[in-house]
This record gives C-alpha cells, sequence and structure tokens, in this order.
C-alpha cells in the first residue's frame, strides 16, 4: 500500500493541493480531503478499453490497434481543409504544447472549453486588464466576498473552505466570523442561503446593475432609477457601501455572467467597477474556472501563439477573432469539415446545431471515457487520465501554476505520445 | 398547460460527479430535468417527478420535472448536459459564446419518455 500525500485534484480551477491518496496494486482504494466532484474523478469510471473505429456513425465501432486508429486520425486531419481542434481542458500544459504544433502543421483551428465558459471573459481582460490577486492573498486578507453569478458550493465546493468564506489566514483570523459575504444571483441557489447578503437580479440585467453599483459609487445615485434589474435602489446603495467600506474585497464571477445577455461586456463593466472601487478601497475580480487546467490551456497557448484560445492557424500565422474563430463560430457556419475533439466533450456540451454539424463530419475522439462525442465519432483513441495517471503543469483559476503528481502507473497511452504521432504521421503524409 | 418561462442552464455537484460517467444512469439522473419554483408546477397541473417537455426556438426535450425553491416565478433551470443543450440558443452574438442562459422556453406536461443520451445523439445523427 501507497499513501501519497498532498496530491492535486485534476478536476476544477480550484486545484486542491492536499489530498491524500491511497493506492493498492496500482488501485486507488481511498481519496482523502476530496470533494465529492474531485473525489469521483480519482477514484474513476469505466474507461474506453482499446481504439475503436468505424466508418459509418450509425453502425458499431470495430476495436483497433493504436496504430490504426492513429494513422486513421491523421489521413482525416490531413485530407481536411478547415480542421477543428478542441478541447484540452482535462489535460496538462505538455498536451496543449504539442496540440499546438498539431495545429499549426494542419493549419487547423485550435479552441478550448473556455469557448463555452470564460472566454468572454479572455475577451473582457483585452479590453480592461484583471485587476487581481493569487487565492492566497484573498485567503489572507479579504474581507468582504462576493460570488456573482457563480455557485461554488456547486461547481467548486472547496473554494469556501480553503481561498474565501471560511479560510482562515494571516489578516482573515476569524475565518467566517471576519467576513461579510455577498452572493448576486438570478435564483436563491445553495450559495446565496449562506450568504449575508443575497442580491436578486432578474435574468440579463447584470449588466445593467453594474452599471447602477458604478453610478452610485461615483457619487450619481441620483441619475440611479428606484429599481435597476429588479433590485431596488436602497439594496444597491447598501451593496455599494459593504464594498467601499471593506478592507480588501474579493469578488469572485461564473457563468451567470459570461454566458448571459452581454457576454463580455458584462465581465467589461464589471473589472471598470473593481478599478473604480480601488480609488476607495483594495479590490480584486476573478474568474470562477471550471476544469483545472482551462487556465493552462490559455496561458500555453498565449505564449506559443499571441492568443489565449480560438486561434486560426489557416493563413499560416496565428489568427484570433472570437465570433469568426471559436469552435462553435466555425461549427454553426458548418465550415468545419473534421474536428478531433481530445479532454473535452463537445458532444455534450455544445448546443444542437453544432452537434448535428460534428455528427456530419469525420471526428476523432482522443479521451478516457465513453461520452456524447464518442457516439458522433469515426475513430475514438483512449488515452491516460492526466493528473491521476499522467504528471504534467496545470494552472490554478487564479494562475499559479502547479504540479500535477502521477498517481498510478497508466493503462493507456498518454494524450502527449499520441499527439505526436499523429503529428509524424500527418507529416509524412505531406511528403515532409 | 402550457407554462412560459425563462430558461437558464448551469453546474451543479451530481453533473460535476458523473461528468467522466455519462453513459450511466446517474448522469442521466443528474441532468435530464427541468426546475420549477412549486407555484409553477402548480401551473403546470402535475408534480414533481412528472416528464415535462421544454420547448424554445431552438429545439425541443423531455425531461423530468423537479421543484426549486430557490427559482424566481417564470425561471427553468436545466443542468448543464446533453438534455439542456437540445434546447439552447445557439447564437454566439459575435463573441464565440452560444446562448447557454436566459432562452425563452415553453413547458407542457408530456408522456413521452426521456430519451437516453446515445437516443439524444443520434437524434442528430
Amino acid at each position: 500500500m501507497t499513501v501519497i500525500t498532498d496530491a492535486l485534484c485534476p478536476f476544477c480551477g480550484c486545484l486542491c493541493d492536499d489530498l491524500t491518496i491511497v493506492v493498492e496494486d496500482n488501485k486507488i482504494t481511498d481519496v482523502k480531503q476530496a470533494c465529492k466532484l474531485g473525489a469521483s474523478k480519482i477514484m474513476g469510471h469505466h474507461r474506453i478499453k482499446a481504439p475503436m473505429m468505424r466508418k459509418d456513425k450509425n453502425s458499431e465501432f470495430k476495436e483497433v490497434s493504436y496504430e490504426e486508429a492513429i494513422n486513421e486520425a491523421a489521413n482525416i486531419l490531413s485530407n481536411s481543409k478547415r480542421p477543428l481542434l478542441y478541447g484540452w481542458a482535462s489535460a496538462v500544459c505538455e498536451v496543449h504544447k504539442k496540440g499546438i504544433l498539431l495545429a499549426e502543421e494542419l493549419g487547423a483551428i485550435i479552441d478550448n472549453t473556455a469557448t463555452v465558459c470564460h472566454a468572454p471573459s479572455t475577451l473582457a481582460v483585452h479590453e480592461k486588464g484583471l485587476p487581481s490577486a493569487t487565492l492566497g492573498q484573498i485567503k489572507n486578507r479579504a474581507d468582504v466576498i462576493v460570488f456573482w453569478g457563480s455557485n461554488p458550493v456547486h461547481a467548486h465546493p472547496r473554494h469556501m473552505g480553503r481561498y474565501s468564506v471560511f479560510a482562515k489566514g494571516l489578516f482573515s483570523e476569524k475565518g467566517r466570523k471576519g467576513r461579510k459575504v455577498i452572493v448576486v444571483d438570478v435564483r436563491k441557489t445553495d450559495t446565496a442561503n449562506m450568504a449575508d447578503q443575497f442580491v436578486q437580479l432578474e435574468q440579463g440585467s447584470d449588466y445593467l446593475v453594474v452599471s447602477a453599483l458604478r453610478a452610485i459609487l461615483s457619487g450619481h445615485a441620483d441619475v440611479v432609477p428606484e429599481s435597476v434589474g429588479g433590485v431596488p435602489k436602497d439594496a444597491l446603495s447598501k451593496l455599494v457601501d459593504t464594498l467601499k467600506t471593506g478592507k480588501f474585497v474579493g469578488i469572485f464571477f461564473g457563468m451567470g455572467l459570461t454566458q448571459s445577455k452581454s457576454r463580455y461586456k458584462n465581465i467589461d463593466n464589471a473589472i471598470s467597477l473593481v478599478t473604480e472601487l480601488n480609488a476607495f478601497t483594495k479590490c480584486v475580480i476573478t474568474p470562477m474556472r471550471g476544469h483545472y487546467n482551462v487556465t493552462g490551456f490559455g496561458n500555453v497557448c498565449a505564449w506559443e501563439t499571441g492568443f489565449a484560445t480560438a486561434v486560426d492557424f489557416a493563413r499560416g500565422a496565428p489568427y484570433y477573432n472570437p465570433g469568426e474563430t471559436a469552435a462553435n463560430d466555425v461549427l454553426l457556419r458548418k465550415e468545419t469539415d473534421a474536428a478531433m475533439i481530445i479532454a473535452g466533450d463537445a458532444g455534450a456540451h455544445f448546443p444542437a446545431d453544432s452537434v448535428r454539424h460534428l455528427a456530419r463530419i469525420p471526428v476523432v475522439q482522443i479521451d478516457p471515457y465513453w461520452n456524447p462525442t464518442t457516439e458522433v465519432a469515426n475513430v475514438v483513441i483512449p488515452v491516460a487520465i492526466c493528473g491521476v495517471e499522467v504528471e504534467g503543469t496545470a494552472y490554478r483559476m487564479d494562475g499559479v501554476s502547479l504540479r500535477m503528481r502521477k498517481m498510478v502507473e497508466p493503462t493507456h497511452l498518454p494524450d502527449t505520445e499520441v499527439l505526436e504521432k499523429i503529428t509524424e504521421r500527418v507529416k509524412l503524409l505531406r511528403g515532409e | 398547460m402550457t407554462l412560459n418561462a425563462i430558461l437558464i442552464t448551469g453546474r451543479t455537484i451530481n453533473q460535476g460527479a458523473t461528468i467522466e460517467n455519462k453513459t450511466s444512469s446517474d448522469y442521466q439522473e443528474a441532468t435530464a430535468y427541468c426546475e420549477l419554483n412549486p407555484k409553477d408546477i402548480g401551473i403546470l397541473g402535475i408534480s414533481p417527478g412528472s416528464r415535462v417537455l421544454v420547448k424554445t426556438d431552438h429545439g425541443d426535450v423531455v425531461v423530468k420535472l423537479k421543484e426549486n425553491k430557490g427559482n424566481p416565478d417564470g425561471m427553468a433551470f436545466i443542468p448543464m448536459g446533453p438534455w439542456a443543450n437540445a434546447v439552447v440558443d445557439p447564437d454566439t452574438k459575435g463573441c464565440g459564446m452560444p446562448g447557454f442562459k436566459g432562452i425563452p422556453a415553453r413547458i407542457e406536461p408530456t408522456d413521452k419518455k426521456v430519451l437516453l443520451m446515445k437516443e439524444l445523439i443520434a437524434r442528430y445523427k
């Protein structure tokens, strides 16, 4: 029996690094300290046994060798005029690097799961920057915590205990008792039930409410109507007072802002509010990133190509324009003529029309698990699980890079090796 | 009776805990449902656990009805996943992000069955 202490969790952007893993005969038998999400992933689920292929998407898969599957994947991608390489967030940075090299070789579009998550936040950051802090700073200093359009009780279960609401730190030794917790949301979530102040707004009115807060903060309460987005002016003024008088305010935001009407403009406006609050106190803002290494893909892609996501190599040089080059844009325009889906599940998490197009074109899937993408795939290549069977670098939601540890020996090839072999084969097919 | 609602989709703890196990009945249990508040359920005249047909301009899907007292009147919530995505708005509004929240929906009782993940995706082939 081996006991691994201080192991990292490969589930959400919290990247908890205090797990204890018990391993017996190369099998994980116990996970301690993890939340339900992390424990479930680490304890494992039914895996795809061997590579599989089929020509007709309505027929059954046939098991094949890795070599056959990799060669067919390379055929599909090298025959494509407009390939899309999508996913990446459930893999370590070493995989991202290989993926970007393949995208460049193919002249492909490479996009990651942020496209249905926090990519609008990236657009806002281009406009306004990101006045942020590490989760360590927030744990040690914050006395006001805001969750806006974010429900950590469900999506980031240990966030409140480790970094924000309950965490005790150097200047926050009282933990929960020393903090004011505000939740802004369209419905009373389980996180809202734990808040000191719950601000319930009408769906899609976030931009208006942020604008009203900015007006009140800058001394123009007179122009604010009696109710904005369903929130009474008094509640907005009370919120501004709480934010202004906090010693250190940490705002966390989620899909309530990025996926609602106004998309990235909501975040753009929220960042402006944070900047203006810094005239009165210290205030920081942090996106609640979903997958454990979606932040890592953004970093690797930015230093390799100059852009964080939705990068189009068709011109021979990186080109980026979400709205034109993001995964759903090219699928909905039926422009993509072959796709490779890796460490992400477009079949489950894209709108029906995008999945409908994936069902019409050749699809290569690289993933440990059978999921809706498998249902529309032609070639399926099972791989080792990053962060459980493969070590590597991942970035926490605050941009801190941490080293994921290997807990057990892999039973399948790692993503990096599969990508290297596909790239080699593509080069061979192109006579390079 | 048909209820007009605004649909939002999003994460839940059970959706997350089964996300790597999407062929399981646990995943379907965790994601193929629609939450309304008790007042809206009353308008439909059926009880939680019954099936509802959720229709939008972008598609339709049958899911189980659940009660959530935290939802305001006229708000429906379906956990993110293939059932929710059968009815979300694909328009990326010029910034790459489809409309996963704030979709006008019509909800009505139905006798049709909830499709399995495999059957749901087969509709797209």
